[in-house]
């Protein structure tokens, strides 16, 4: 089966990663996507696999991408949280796989918080 | 939901927080009637729960009062003149079951399905997902263990490049079997 060569490959790109970088997943800059019924039905997955397919194709490392359950506001959901270390929690709301772009080139490469994204005090 | 598998994918989020070890998902058409079925090992529900599961006022979040992720999904179901079932017991595990009839002019496109398992794997790398599609005979099985045996013990499942070749993989394979007979 090609797909699994395809794999092996992947497999032997991480191991020399992980060799590298070593376990440091503390120092990590984490990014949380809200993935309850309220998120998936407003569009959580298309926004999540955006993440993992930009983070992937601009090769950008120290970053995780997990999923919490509802984040509160359903109203605002796709929500996404942004969390670099040292630096205060950001939230972004109403988020699409376009926006996740300007996310991740702006927010996670430059440390350039989206501020329109940005979840405000009159938004709820 | 816009997807059927968006509706698995919230579906299959509850056995995720029943802390399954093992989630099943079989997508089985036969004739013009698929049938959705989300299978899991964890912590199941009482009766006293299972009676009241398809009332949207009936939910384990506490962040609202309401749970519609198994009222869509049995409305969905329904919508096409298809059938719903649940069946569970305390300690033992959950089966979610729907039959669609894929030619109804209300059936749900079924979609990603590969992004909804990458998302799944991702949330609980540490349970064991299986897939089977089988589209009249044509059969395709997905097992996260065949990952985990070529990824071996230091190459984590949940990394993105893996998640990234999982959901295309799954998608391939989905579309290869299927051959647009599942719209």
């Amino acid at each position: 089966m090609k797909s699994i060569e395809e794999l092996k490959a992947i497999k032997a790109r991480m191991q020399s990663e992980i060799n590298i970088r070593g376990a440091n997943g503390d120092a990590d800059t984490r990014i949380v996507v809200g993935m309850a019924t309220c998120g998936i039905a407003a569009g959580a997955r298309p926004v999540l696999n955006a993440f993992l397919e930009e983070i992937q194709s601009k090769r950008i490392k120290g970053v995780r991408v997990t999923q919490a359950g509802c984040l509160g506001m359903c109203k605002l959901e796709p929500m996404v949280e942004v969390f670099v270390p040292g630096k205060e929690k950001v939230t972004y709301v109403k988020i699409t796989p376009e926006k996740v772009k300007k996310i991740v080139a702006d927010h996670i490469v430059n440390g350039k918080i989206v501020s329109e994204y940005v979840i405000t005090e009159n938004a709820q | 939901m816009r997807e059927l598998s968006l509706n698995i994918l919230d579906i299959a989020e509850n056995s995720i927080a029943a802390r399954a070890s093992v989630i099943d998902i079989s997508l089985i058409l036969r004739g013009v009637f698929l049938e959705v079925s989300v299978k899991d090992n964890g912590c199941g529900m009482s009766g006293e729960f299972l009676a009241r599961v398809t009332d949207p006022f009936t939910t384990t979040r506490t962040t609202r009062k309401v749970g519609v992720g198994i009222p869509f999904f049995k409305m969905a179901a329904e919508m096409t003149g298809g059938t719903f079932e649940i069946r569970s017991k305390k300690g033992e595990g959950t089966v979610v079951s729907a039959v669609f009839d894929i030619e109804s002019v209300d059936f749900i496109p079924i979609g990603d399905i590969g992004g909804t398992m990458g998302a799944l794997i991702m949330h609980a790398p540490n349970t064991v997902f299986t897939l089977k599609i089988d589209v009249r005979g044509n059969v395709y099985e997905f097992d996260t263990m065949e990952i985990k045996d070529v990824l071996g013990d230091d190459v984590p499942i949940d990394g993105i490049e893996v998640i990234n070749f999982i959901k295309n993989n799954i998608k391939e394979n989905f579309d290869a079997v299927n051959g647009g007979i599942i719209p």
